[in-house]
Parts: C-alpha cells; sequence; structure tokens
C-alpha cells in the first residue's frame, strides 16, 4: 500500500473560477454582495427595497438565483437596472460558474455595485465562493430564533445578518434578543440589523450599511494596490 | 444536499491523480472536513457510496477527519476547541478570540495499491 499526499481544496475549480471572479470585480472597483437565506426570508422583497431607494443612474446590477422560473428577475427588473435570472434546475445553490457564464455579456466597467441573490437555503450556498466581498444572510422573524445554531456554517460566513419583517413581531413568537444572541454566539462582532420590507423600518439603516460597506471595500482595493 | 456535488469533485481530483500513477489502483481518499464547511460527512460518504457502486473505484473507500472549530487567544495565545460555541478562552477567560480552523473541505491524502 502507498500512501500519497494530496493536497489542495475539494472545490478548487470553483474557488479558481471566484478567484478569477474576485479579481475582475477588483479591477472595475465593483463590490459584490452575495445575499442568503432559507426561501421565504425576504431576499427578493429587501432587494426590491433597495433598487426603488436608488437613483436611476446608480450603477447597480442584479444576479437571482433559483431553480425554476424567472418571477424574482421579473419583479427586480421593473426597477430599471440590469438583471438576470439564474435558473439552476435543481441545483440548490449558485457556483462561481454560474456567476461567470452570466456575466459574460455584461460590461463590468459600467458597474460600482452587483447584489447576488443565491438560491434560498442556508446550507449549501455556504460551500460555494462567488467571489463575493461578502455574504449577507437574511434571517426572518416568521423563522425560529435558533436558525444560527442551526445552521452555523451560513451564520459564521456572513458579515451581516438582516431580521426580516420585523412588522410581524407582534404577531409571532420570534424572541429577537434571544436570535441577536445565538448569531454573536456563532460569530461574534457580527454586524445585524432590523428591518422591514413592508413598513421599511430600518432601511434608511441598511441603505446606510450599504453606503459604508462599498467605501470600505474601495479603501480595501486602494489599499491592496498600494501594498 | 449539495454532497453528491462534492462527492463528484473528490472522486474527479483523486481519479486524476491516480491516473498520473500507470500501474496503481486507488484504494482510499482521505479528505479533512471542517465543522463550518456546510457539509455533512453522513450525506457526504452516503452520496461517495452511490457514485462509486458497481464501477471500478467500488472497493475505494473515503476516510472524511471531521475537523472541529478552534480558535486562538489573542491575549494567552491558547489554541482550543470552540465546544457549545463557546469561543471565550478556556485558559485565561478573554472574549476576543480568533477564528483559526474548521472550514476545512480538502484532500489529506491517497492511498494506491499495484494493480
Amino acid at each position: 500500500m502507498n500512501q500519497i499526499p494530496m493536497a489542495g481544496k475539494i472545490l478548487k475549480e470553483n474557488d479558481r473560477i471566484a478567484a478569477e471572479l474576485r479579481t475582475a470585480f477588483h479591477v472595475h472597483n465593483i463590490l459584490c454582495l452575495n445575499l442568503v437565506s432559507s426561501p421565504g426570508a425576504g431576499k427578493t422583497s429587501l432587494l426590491e427595497r433597495t433598487l426603488e431607494s436608488f437613483a436611476p443612474n446608480e450603477r447597480v446590477a442584479l444576479l437571482t438565483g433559483d431553480l425554476q422560473t424567472d418571477n424574482d428577475a421579473r419583479r427586480l427588473a421593473r426597477f430599471g437596472f440590469p438583471v438576470k435570472q439564474i435558473t439552476t434546475g435543481g441545483t440548490c445553490h449558485l457556483d462561481a460558474r454560474m456567476i461567470e457564464k452570466a456575466l459574460a455579456d455584461w460590461k463590468l466597467e459600467n458597474l460600482d455595485l452587483l447584489l447576488v441573490e443565491n438560491v434560498g437555503n442556508l446550507v449549501c450556498p455556504s460551500s460555494y465562493d462567488l467571489g463575493e466581498a461578502a455574504k449577507i444572510v437574511v434571517l426572518s422573524v416568521a423563522e425560529g430564533e435558533d436558525k444560527p445554531l442551526k445552521y452555523p456554517s451560513m451564520f459564521f460566513k456572513s458579515e451581516l445578518l438582516v431580521l426580516n419583517k420585523i412588522d410581524l413581531l407582534p404577531y409571532v413568537p420570534f424572541d429577537l434578543a434571544k436570535a441577536r444572541e445565538y448569531a454573536l454566539r456563532v460569530h461574534p462582532g457580527m454586524e445585524i440589523l432590523e428591518v422591514s420590507c413592508q413598513t421599511g423600518a430600518g432601511l434608511p439603516q441598511w441603505r446606510e450599511w450599504l453606503n459604508q460597506r462599498r467605501e470600505r471595500q474601495l479603501l480595501s482595493y486602494a489599499y491592496a494596490e498600494h501594498a | 444536499m449539495h454532497e453528491l456535488s462534492i462527492a463528484n469533485s473528490i472522486l474527479e481530483a483523486a481519479c486524476a491523480e491516480a491516473q498520473a500513477r500507470a500501474g496503481m489502483r486507488l484504494t482510499k481518499i482521505s479528505v479533512r472536513i471542517g465543522e463550518l464547511a456546510g457539509v455533512d460527512p453522513d450525506a457526504l460518504s452516503f452520496s461517495f457510496e452511490a457514485l462509486v457502486k458497481e464501477t471500478d473505484l467500488e472497493k475505494c473507500a473515503l476516510e472524511i477527519e471531521f475537523m472541529p472549530r478552534r480558535h486562538e487567544c489573542g491575549s494567552c495565545g491558547q489554541r482550543f476547541v470552540v465546544a457549545d460555541f463557546e469561543t471565550r478562552c478556556p485558559k485565561c477567560g478573554t472574549a476576543e478570540t480568533t477564528f483559526i480552523s474548521g472550514n476545512e473541505l480538502e484532500f489529506a491524502h491517497l492511498e494506491m495499491e499495484e494493480i
């Protein structure tokens, strides 16, 4: 019997493409964010409210992933920004190759912000790097507050937790303080925002986070060039 | 359930490595899966077995080394396994500790025999 050392990542082909995408985003000074959540937590609603708040000349584009249908792309296209649906046909996550393919006929030099809405799933998308600067996990108060403990990988890898549908708090047994505590146990220092896409509560703070995150990304690009 | 596509990636990479060695056959693939990798070891084993069944690789085993989440203390330098999400340093009690491993999704080694 011979033992042969074998180093390397299992998803190295995905990671290679993700690294190429990350370089392309850097070259064009684009902030790419990967939105993840379970199905129905409100990723599309959050994106709708976000697009609604942008001036028509904002250089923003979206990719939205689902197993089937282009319903989300149609919802998001109403705002006049470039949107493309990625239909995975059964695959439970987006991977870097799908992003590369979807971006092939877009001019990256015309973009400042690329928002990627992943397939609704709190497990699988956590394993696939899409070249994004950060993952954002959306959790709605219609779900259990212990989701961070049940799906630690996703909460650990996301920079920001958006607690959505807070307008429903009077009607559901969701414990907001516990949800925050659990998220911070899994991911100490995690940023947390509370929003309602229905009433608009918390959305200005979300927009402010987005602006600051973009500033931070541009600084890190500039720093990387001088280092 | 993305473990099937991960099992497939494991097989493809290991087979490419084996093909580069004439006269050898894969008997074991050893991988390291971190607690925070988002991959279920049981589902991965199940997927792997389903893929190799009734193929030339049926005898090839998948060995999964589970890697727990580990942190390092910023104050005293202690390295420790994080159990039950307790990230404070067990030695000095400092809350400021840094993640060092537990996110692995990587190869460890292969075992081969002569045909």
